[in-house]
């Protein structure tokens, strides 16, 4: 599998280390309870489709990157800088 | 027999090899197939199930029959197909799956007892009694079973990996891959050209074709000479592309050393690629395929293609005689190739009665080969014919069902060919590999005028997808005969009519799958074993399929094929895990002291890929726990020296620094002192510890992070997330400084005295306080020190720049030696730090929390951190969780062994009794007993109780006492002293 990184361009998978769904973009509040902070932590949705899942190119220029891929033909049709993806929404 | 005057061998030199240990003659060219036949040597190989005499069945990859044996003893390979391995001098090869020898093989009595070893034979036989399987079954199967051997000595030879990218990746080098290469080459493009074989051309070297005014081999090696003079066309012969992956990747497999004798100790025996193509034209050609008829196994039938190939290729014929037999106009070709060669020709069977066939030769139309005969090797062919049948002595029957394309790489992203009528086959699905166009006979065209222009076509389509403009070439001149096929999968009689040769698959088996409803293509497969060897039923699976369509009343589109999976042709194991060997699998990293702990004996200890060093013995001691004793007491009473520098060094620098530290740490960072170093405990944000670790800070804006040694990268990456993902708004840059500095640990009532002359400023405790760190200078040298401790004694931390380390780790070794010390491992580091209840990972082993070890207190209240939330979960702060306590042998027994289990006196050692569990246990010279580390059920709150330790495993039990964690010095004291 290839991965375009927004720095680095299209790169071998074995460079990138998988974390999982991106929400773990979004960090409740402290105080948001314990049913927000049970589905931050633990509960993922399982698509036969698109997802959009977090992978660290640590390897590479050490950036965590917003991927988006399909869970059926593991085409990748979205990347971008999860610092940017982050920027844009706070 | 060699025919004078044919074979583009022809004028080589001769070259003698081993087969079976007689020495065989060959051409430089000859592939040990053509070698064999060309002395007449028809019978290779036992078949796997039956023993039964095989010979060689085709001249390429799909070979399932020639399997041989090449080389000796660690250096063997066994299974190699005999119609690709090339002749050198000196080469070492035998038949397999045959025993005492290839004529008299004790085991073909299985074939004598075949109408009791159908399909299905094992599942039925070997079912009970139960308690047979293990001793009596298993056994006999795993001895009958399997082709070669391997040596059991350890692989000898080097492999290799290795990347490539390219804009378009052709796959086969025949017409319609040349032409493609070429019109790709010319567009411009990056072009990588790969063939299996050896000799590019395809089916170019087997035929007669004229290509132009040029015979079509010779049109070959002049388009291979062209193209290797383009420098965007990289030509990769005897490379077999095995499997299409995502996004582009193709796996392939290249032969690099398997043509020579292996002088080159440095070249790799096999390269294993991964390629990545922006498109692929898949030019991987068609093969020919089998008809099932009684005993059409017998050495010398042979494919007719294969015949056509080793008479135009290699000037070899079998025998004296040949008879074709086919259900196709292809199959004339090699009919006539013969007797222009002045081959006599006993028979040429078309199953057509309307056969267009013209030719110097008993010629028979609607007629099908109904028997054959011959104990070791084609004797006769029996004929079956409108006015009876007819037995003619043949030494080499040619045989052509038709052609299948080699649609294989289509099928390998889950795709399904499509069943073209036209060819009696299946085509490839287009789309079914994202960026991939399958041209040529590959595609069903099967003319060689066709496949040129194909070639082109595709190539063209693919230059304007990739934004270029394709050359205006037109193609060649060839022929452009008609391919008619009329379907023939088998043909009844008595005896057994083969499909699957390798695995021993007959027409019957695959009857009977049906009868006893395995009708799913997919269950007949796994019922009868066909297409199941390692060629995969490339000659075979497509007459399986119609004769199971023809059985169940389905069409063949409708009962399909079973699923394609790479690999396309065996790849070894040593060239898939070549990454995985040795030091590929585990790189070494070396620490700047490693030479001089080599000079002094040290055995070494990996930590992660660190070696670090156990210990350091001197004369007269014989085991380690003498040198670690020694090392302890040495740092409690003198000086110790210990090579730090494999823990992870994380400089951090910005305005937000401080930031940065506060939320990844559960204590606060930002009111540290510029000067001073503090201990921080990092949560993962489910609430469970991290790592651990000293961060200095060396500036307003400029802090110096220490991590474990396993949890280094781990931290870098979670660092990185926090900063980027989390925060980054933050203004802060972070960055692994663990290579750039050597670190020792200078421990002991004597390190200040040691370390006076070395470093240039005073280190009295006014100036150099507990926890102080800075800049010092060693005579010119830049350094760092900081006053930290993991071993409860005076210590400090001297960094200088890696490219000292050897020499200041020399020099802190002799000074310590002067003082009565010297340098300490690994295991006596252990020892110091659980003496002093310090914890590693052993301890903070991802199931335990800020609670569990007694750092509740840690987790600010004043701000928010990573992991603060959900530690404080009522069940990670359940007092009856395991907790960190001490222990000591109390009883008769007095050791203490890491991973047992801690139990009440008088409970029993079961597991719903289990009250916690040891990490980490040591002799200590320093209190004179052995004590352990450990996680006890609410265990601060059990201090001075009694618990027994239990190992189920090496059957060790000990009372134990429980105490606090920290065995050694409470107060601390000497660590500030």
């Amino acid at each position: 599998m290839r991965i375009k990184c927004p720095i680095c361009g299209d790169r071998d998978m074995r460079e990138f280390y998988y974390q999982g769904a991106a929400v773990m973009l979004d960090r409740p509040a402290p105080g948001a309870g314990d049913q927000v902070w049970d589905d931050y932590l633990h509960n993922r949705d399982n698509p036969a489709g698109d997802t959009r899942e977090l992978w660290h190119h640590g390897a590479g220029c050490s950036e965590w990157v917003v991927v988006t891929r399909n869970t059926l033909t593991h085409q990748i049709s979205h990347t971008a800088l999860a610092r940017d993806v982050k920027g844009a929404s706070s | 027999m060699r025919i004078s005057g044919k074979g583009l061998v022809k004028n080589a030199t001769q070259i003698a090899f081993e087969f079976d240990g007689a020495q065989v003659h060959g051409m430089a060219g000859d592939t040990v197939a053509s070698a064999l036949l060309a002395n007449d040597i028809r019978l290779v190989g036992r078949s796997f199930k039956y023993h039964r005499p095989r010979g060689i069945l085709t001249a390429g990859s799909e070979e399932p029959n020639a399997l041989i044996t090449v080389g000796r003893g660690a250096a063997q390979d066994p299974n190699v197909r005999a119609t690709q391995q090339e002749i050198y001098d000196g080469l070492q090869t035998a038949s397999q799956n045959r025993w005492p020898s290839l004529k008299y093989d004790v085991l073909s009595v299985n074939n004598l007892v075949s109408p009791f070893l159908g399909a299905g034979f094992y599942y039925k036989t070997f079912m009970w009694p139960e308690k047979f399987w293990e001793k009596l079954y298993e056994p006999f199967i795993r001895h009958a079973a399997g082709l070669g051997a391997l040596s059991m000595q350890a692989n000898t030879d080097k492999y290799d990996r290795a990347f490539a990218y390219c804009d378009v990746l052709v796959v086969g080098a025949g017409p319609t891959g040349l032409m493609a290469a070429k019109t790709a080459a010319l567009a411009g493009l990056d072009v990588i050209l790969a063939d299996e074989d050896f000799l590019l051309g395809g089916r170019l070297n087997g035929e007669t074709y004229d290509i132009d005014d040029q015979s079509g081999s010779a049109w070959a090696a002049q388009m291979v000479h062209d193209l290797s003079q383009l420098d965007n066309v990289r030509i990769m012969a005897r490379t077999t592309v095995t499997g299409a992956y995502d996004q582009g990747v193709y796996g392939a497999l290249q032969r690099v050393g398997h043509h020579g004798p292996r002088r080159n100790p440095d070249a790799p025996l096999e390269c294993f690629w991964r390629i990545t193509a922006k498109r692929t034209i898949l030019a991987a050609g068609a093969l020919e395929r089998m008809i099932a008829f009684p005993n059409n196994d017998r050495p010398g039938i042979m494919t007719a293609s294969a015949v056509r190939t080793y008479l135009n290729r290699y000037g070899v014929v079998g025998g004296q005689t040949v008879a074709i037999f086919g259900n196709n106009d292809n199959a004339l070709r090699t009919a006539q190739d013969l007797s222009d060669a002045g081959v006599h020709i006993t028979a040429y069977i078309d199953s057509r009665h309307d056969a267009n066939v013209t030719g110097d030769f008993p010629i028979y139309r609607g007629a099908t080969v109904c028997d054959t005969a011959g104990a070791l090797g084609l004797t006769s062919i029996t004929i079956q014919h409108a006015g009876g049948t007819d037995k003619i002595a043949t030494d080499i029957l040619g045989v052509s069902g038709g052609w299948n394309p080699t649609v294989h790489l289509t099928c390998h992203m889950n795709g399904r060919p499509t069943w073209s009528d036209d060819i009696a086959s299946f085509v490839p699905t287009p789309g079914a590999i994202p960026g991939l166009t399958a041209a040529g006979s590959a595609a069903g065209h099967m003319s060689t005028q066709d496949c040129l222009q194909s070639g082109i076509d595709v190539a063209s389509a693919v230059i304007a997808d990739l934004g270029r403009t394709a050359p205006q070439l037109s193609a060649p001149r060839a022929e452009g005969a008609s391919y008619q096929i009329s379907p023939l999968w088998a043909v009844a009689g008595k005896g057994r009519a083969w499909l699957d040769f390798q695995n021993d698959v007959t027409v019957k088996d695959i009857k009977q799958a049906a009868q006893e409803n395995f009708r799913s293509v997919e269950h007949m497969k796994r019922y009868t074993t066909q297409g199941m060897a390692t060629d995969q039923g490339k000659n075979s699976n497509v007459a399986a399929l119609a004769i199971l369509a023809d059985v169940t009343g389905r069409g063949i589109p409708e009962t399909g094929t079973t699923t394609f999976r790479p690999p396309f042709a065996p790849v070894s194991i040593a060239a898939m895990g070549q990454v995985g060997q040795d030091k590929g699998f585990a790189p070494e990293r070396f620490t700047t002291s490693h030479q001089a702990s080599v000079d002094r004996g040290a055995p070494f200890i990996e930590a992660g890929l660190w070696h670090r060093p156990s210990y350091f013995p001197i004369a007269g001691e014989t085991t380690w726990r003498q040198s670690c004793d020694r090392e302890v007491q040495m740092v409690r009473n003198a000086v110790g020296i210990c090579d730090v520098s494999t823990l992870g060094k994380i400089d951090i620098q910005g305005p937000d620094a401080a930031k940065l530290l506060d939320f990844v740490y559960t204590n606060t960072f930002s009111t540290l002192k510029i000067g001073r170093t503090r201990y921080g405990l990092m949560l993962r944000e489910d609430g469970h510890v991290l790592d651990d670790g000293t961060t200095a800070r060396l500036g307003e804006t400029h802090y110096v992070m220490t991590t474990t040694t396993a949890a280094a990268g781990l931290v870098m990456r979670h660092l990185d997330f926090v900063m980027q993902a989390l925060h980054p708004e933050w203004d802060v840059h972070i960055q692994s400084v663990t290579d750039h500095w050597a670190q020792f640990a200078i421990a002991g009532p004597k390190a200040r005295e040691l370390l006076r002359g070395v470093v240039d400023q005073p280190l009295d405790n006014e100036t150099w306080p507990f926890m102080a760190c800075g800049p010092v200078t060693l005579g010119s040298v830049q350094g760092r020190l900081f006053r930290i401790s993991f071993s409860g004694e005076l210590g400090f931390e001297l960094a200088v720049p890696a490219r000292y380390g050897d020499a200041l780790f020399r020099e802190l070794c002799a000074r310590a030696e002067t003082l009565g010390g010297g340098p300490y491992g690994m295991e006596a580091l252990n020892v110091l730090r659980i003496e002093k209840g310090f914890i590693t990972h052993a301890e903070i082993n991802g199931r335990t929390t800020a609670f569990d070890i007694g750092m509740e207190k840690m987790i600010s209240p004043k701000k928010d951190c990573i992991g603060k939330t959900m530690a404080a979960r009522p069940g990670l702060t359940d007092p009856m969780r395991p907790r960190l306590v001490g222990l000591k042998p109390v009883g008769d027994v007095k050791q203490i062994l890491a991973g047992a289990h801690l139990f009440n006196p008088d409970d029993e050692a079961v597991r719903v009794n289990d009250q916690g569990y040891i990490t980490s246990a040591c002799y200590s010279p320093t209190l004179g007993h052995s004590i352990g580390l450990g996680f006890l059920k609410n265990g601060p709150d059990r201090i001075g109780d009694r618990v027994k330790m239990v190992d189920h495993l090496r059957d060790v039990e000990t009372l134990c006492e429980v105490i606090h964690p920290i065995a050694f010095d409470p107060e601390g004291g000497r660590l500030r002293g």
